[in-house]
């Protein structure tokens, strides 16, 4: 007996509450966005300067004890926060300290990182540091810049592939898919108020790769029925589409959610918000392909038959191995 | 028609096996790499019993390369390092002087008296006392400019010289200011190579990044801090002419003096000629060592210049005292007993044995040109390191052995041939990782079980293609063939988009994010050849020897 994710034969209408499945994406999206402007995100020291400290001990951690012994130290914006995690072994209790960027240092300021640390030492004589990262808020600026640039190059650079292999449409199509997963992985950071740092910047990126790849899977069946079913309605093809890469939808995003979540398990905490982006991105670029993408090449409308010419110059490359 | 060529099933197997081969140093990790240091330093010329042991733990037929392991995952200290090149700007200035005041000494009857004005370090100021003689002034400076002889200097001097009133201003041109530049860069990257190799530690990356920034990764050290003690320090030694000792902090300095503080004794000064008798540059060795007394010294041997200076110097002036100053601060300001004409003396200080040690291998390794302002800097310990490792592994290995269930639920048969694939897979990642020297980091790992999970995508778009054929009512052999050749596009596609934001966070990231971005990629290209190649052979093979009427995938 086979587990089967989905019946042989579907044939879900994908439309019929394509305006609540539409609009709730877009209010999802704009949800997002206001919550990025409300609440803004969580940044990581790569992103804002500073330094964090990990610090490990037998002891228990007293985030009061920490916050009153650096207190005298006139840091700034000092937070302390304990970390749980299953991997840690019973007597493994592990606080993070972040510090702000120091007013007018361009640079580290190792003193003040070897002063912290002797002040927990007088705390907790038995505390560990397993790591201590310090950004300047001159690479910090960088690093945002790059980070930004990362971002628009991999759109542009899908929106370019998709309309040389597809036709623009599509390309649209699959980019504001990109869109709405990049702005709802925001969002859920946001609201969630999980740091937002570097690698946070490459699981975006991941995302991305993932949700066009379903998309592009998609697509494809798309491009094949239009040259199969000729006078079928364009949303009835795009049905008959979603149906029959249905199963293998389901069973890509299964396996990559099976393994996500046994690394956001037991990977660690080090990378968890990592994962984490990824698991999301994953679940949203899932669904963002069959409800986003599709839903805006149908309203942007497909030109079906080639001898009347079209803006969609990319068709002299979609056929390449079709 | 599903027939695949004898040498085609041979290269494909082959292909497999070589990435098993090659992935396999890396599952006795810890012995592989001890067999290699010790093989290396066998090479040396070193031998020792320990090594000999070391030699044994690996067959030496075996291929023994390794991926390495990032500073997230073994340990280490990574410093993002700004070279001050201005910094260069002022000393390349005072070297100019010399010329410029001889030249200017020889044009006296047109320019009048000359002297020099302060101004920025950047630039050389000179006042001369008759405005008038200007133009001949600024002749005789210019003809002591050189010809720049870089790519992209080409036509141009080495100084620009302008007039404002009667002020004659000598700077660096701008092309010898990007040429001092890169020059600076690469002296700074020699010396701290020299430093850090010095210190003894494993491995070291040290790279230049973009016009003035140095990449320092060193495993397996414990702190930034003792890492940055080592480079950052420029470790800038010269002896000075004392004038004076004073607790003044302001004291009054006459043209051409310093003020330098005590390194141990916090409120004395000392005033000193600006111009050292001799630098560190004239250094040939130094080490650590003892004085008279047992405390901890380094001494220091000049080479056949420098010797000469410093034996004229003391010989001169017998009974005065003369300081040693390191990096602006007074180590010792001794009264010279008699003339020292080898050329070899020692530094007696408030030194323990570590900071004595340090300071000699700073000596020999030679000066930074310029300061350094440390930008960015991380430490990881390796007990951090290794249990993100142990934490890696096991997810890895539940990721593994969920992601095989699910598809030899789905799949019976045809999933077992994926699973052999998705190992396959795997290994060859290991593989090709170990064969190109690739870095795996935290996120690599993350990307080899994303991979794990996005691997099966294009298995699993065959598999259901061929399902879809099936119900077509087409024969097994057809459906099978028509399965690989229809869904080769949607794979293609899929992946080669992937493959692209993969090169993305290459070109773009650093550190984890680019081991990560390797990771992906070698992986998107191994699934593409599992799935297309490997599970094929694997189809064909089993179809081939069954010939079964009814398929069921």
């Amino acid at each position: 007996m086979r587990l089967r994710l989905v019946p042989q034969e579907t044939n879900f209408d994908f439309f019929r509450f394509r305006k609540v499945t539409f609009g709730g994406s877009v209010i999802a999206v704009i949800a997002s966005i206001v919550l990025w402007l409300v609440m803004g995100l969580n940044f990581g020291i790569d992103f804002l300067g500073g330094t964090t400290i990990r610090t490990e001990s037998r002891v228990e951690v007293n985030v009061g004890a920490y916050r009153d012994a650096l207190q005298p130290l006139n840091l700034g914006d000092v937070s302390i926060t304990e970390v749980f995690d299953p991997t840690f072994a019973d007597d493994q209790n592990v606080a993070m300290v972040r510090i702000q960027a120091q007013d007018g240092a361009e640079s580290v300021t190792p003193e003040v990182i070897a002063l912290v640390e002797d002040v927990l030492r007088t705390v907790d004589p038995e505390i560990t540091f397993p790591s201590v990262e310090s950004v300047g808020p001159k690479v910090s600026g960088e690093l945002v810049t790059t980070a930004l640039i990362a971002l628009a190059a991999a759109m542009a650079a899908m929106l370019f592939y998709i309309w040389l292999r597809f036709e623009w449409q599509f390309a649209v199509g699959a980019v504001a898919a990109l869109v709405h997963d990049v702005v709802l992985t925001i969002g859920i950071f946001s609201l969630l108020q999980i740091r937002f740092d570097l690698a946070t910047i490459a699981a975006l990126l991941t995302v991305l790769g993932y949700s066009i790849n379903d998309t592009v899977v998609l697509f494809d069946r798309l491009r094949e029925n239009l040259i199969k079913y000729k006078k079928t309605p364009l949303m009835e093809v795009m049905n008959r589409s979603t149906n029959e890469t249905l199963s293998r939808t389901l069973m890509t995003s299964g396996t990559t959610i099976v393994a996500l979540l046994a690394l956001i398990i037991l990977g660690g905490d080090v990378i968890r918000g990592f994962v984490f982006a990824i698991l999301w991105g994953v679940i949203v670029g899932t669904y963002s392909s069959v409800y986003v993408a599709k839903n805006v090449v149908l309203m942007l409308g497909v030109n079906r038959d080639p001898k009347k010419p079209d803006s969609g110059a990319g068709t002299q490359f979609g056929n390449i191995d079709a | 028609m599903l027939d695949i060529p004898l040498w085609k099933k041979v290269l494909i197997l082959g292909i497999c096996a070589a990435g098993l081969l090659m992935a396999l140093p890396n599952a006795n990790y810890s012995n592989v790499e001890r067999y290699n240091d010790a093989v290396s330093a066998m090479e040396g010329g070193i031998t020792s019993p320990e090594l000999e042991a070391d030699a044994g733990l690996w067959p030496s037929i075996l291929p023994s390369n390794l991926m390495n392991l990032g500073l997230d995952l073994r340990g280490g200290a990574h410093l993002l390092a700004e070279v001050q090149v201005e910094d260069v700007y002022g000393s390349r200035m005072d070297g100019y002087w010399p010329a410029v005041r001889d030249a200017l000494r020889e044009e006296r009857a047109t320019v009048g008296t000359i002297r020099r004005q302060p101004g920025p370090d950047s630039e050389l100021r000179v006042r001369i006392s008759q405005p008038e003689g200007m133009e001949a002034a600024v002749a005789a400076v210019r003809a002591l400019a050189q010809p720049i002889t870089t790519f992209t200097g080409v036509g141009s001097s080495d100084i620009d010289v302008s007039a404002n009133g009667d002020v004659l201003t000598v700077q660096l041109s701008e092309a010898e200011r990007a040429a001092t530049d890169d020059r600076t860069m690469q002296q700074s990257l020699e010396i701290i190579r020299r430093r850090v190799d010095e210190a003894g530690t494993r491995e070291p990356t040290i790279q230049r990044q973009g016009a003035d920034r140095i990449l320092i990764q060193v495993p397996g050290i414990g702190s930034a801090q003792e890492l940055k003690s080592l480079i950052g320090t420029t470790a800038k030694l010269t002896f000075h002419p004392v004038v004076g000792q004073t607790s003044d902090a302001n004291a009054r300095l006459d043209g051409r003096q310093i003020l330098v503080p005590d390194m141990d004794d916090a409120g004395t000064y000392y005033i000193l000629e600006q111009t050292p008798v001799v630098t560190g540059d004239d250094l040939v060795d130094s080490q650590p060592a003892f004085d008279q007394n047992g405390l901890p010294a380094v001494t220091f041997r000049f080479n056949g210049a420098g010797a000469r200076d410093f034996g004229i110097y003391t010989a001169e002036n017998i009974g005065s005292p003369f300081a040693i100053v390191l990096d602006d601060e007074v180590v010792t300001a001794p009264v010279i007993q008699s003339a020292i004409p080898g050329g070899t003396g020692q530094i007696t200080g408030n030194f323990d044995v570590t900071e004595s040690t340090q300071l000699s291998i700073l000596l020999r390794a030679g000066a930074l040109p310029a300061e350094m302002t440390f930008l960015e800097e991380r430490t990881i310990g390796p007990e951090l390191g290794q249990d993100s490792i142990d934490a890696g592994r096991i997810a890895a290995t539940i990721a593994m052995a969920g992601v095989v269930v699910f598809m030899i639920a789905s799949y019976g048969l045809f999933g077992v041939f994926a699973t052999v694939a998705l190992l396959i897979n795997v290994a060859l990642i290991v593989g090709i990782l170990s064969l190109i020297g690739g870095t795996l980091t935290l996120p690599g790992i993350a990307g080899i079980v994303l991979t794990v999970g996005m691997a099966v995508d294009a298995n699993v778009l065959v598999f259901e293609r061929i399902r879809e054929e099936l119900r077509t009512a087409k024969g097994p052999a057809r459906a099978i063939q028509l399965g690989y050749e229809r869904a080769l596009s949607a794979i293609v596609d899929a992946n080669l988009t992937t493959f692209i934001i993969a090169v993305i966070l290459f070109v773009l990231g650093s550190g984890p994010v680019r081991g990560f971005s390797v990771t992906l990629g070698i992986g998107i290209i191994t699934s593409v050849f599992t799935a297309l190649f490997v599970t094929r052979v694997f189809v064909v093979m089993w179809f081939e020897r069954r010939r079964p009427k009814k398929l069921e995938v």
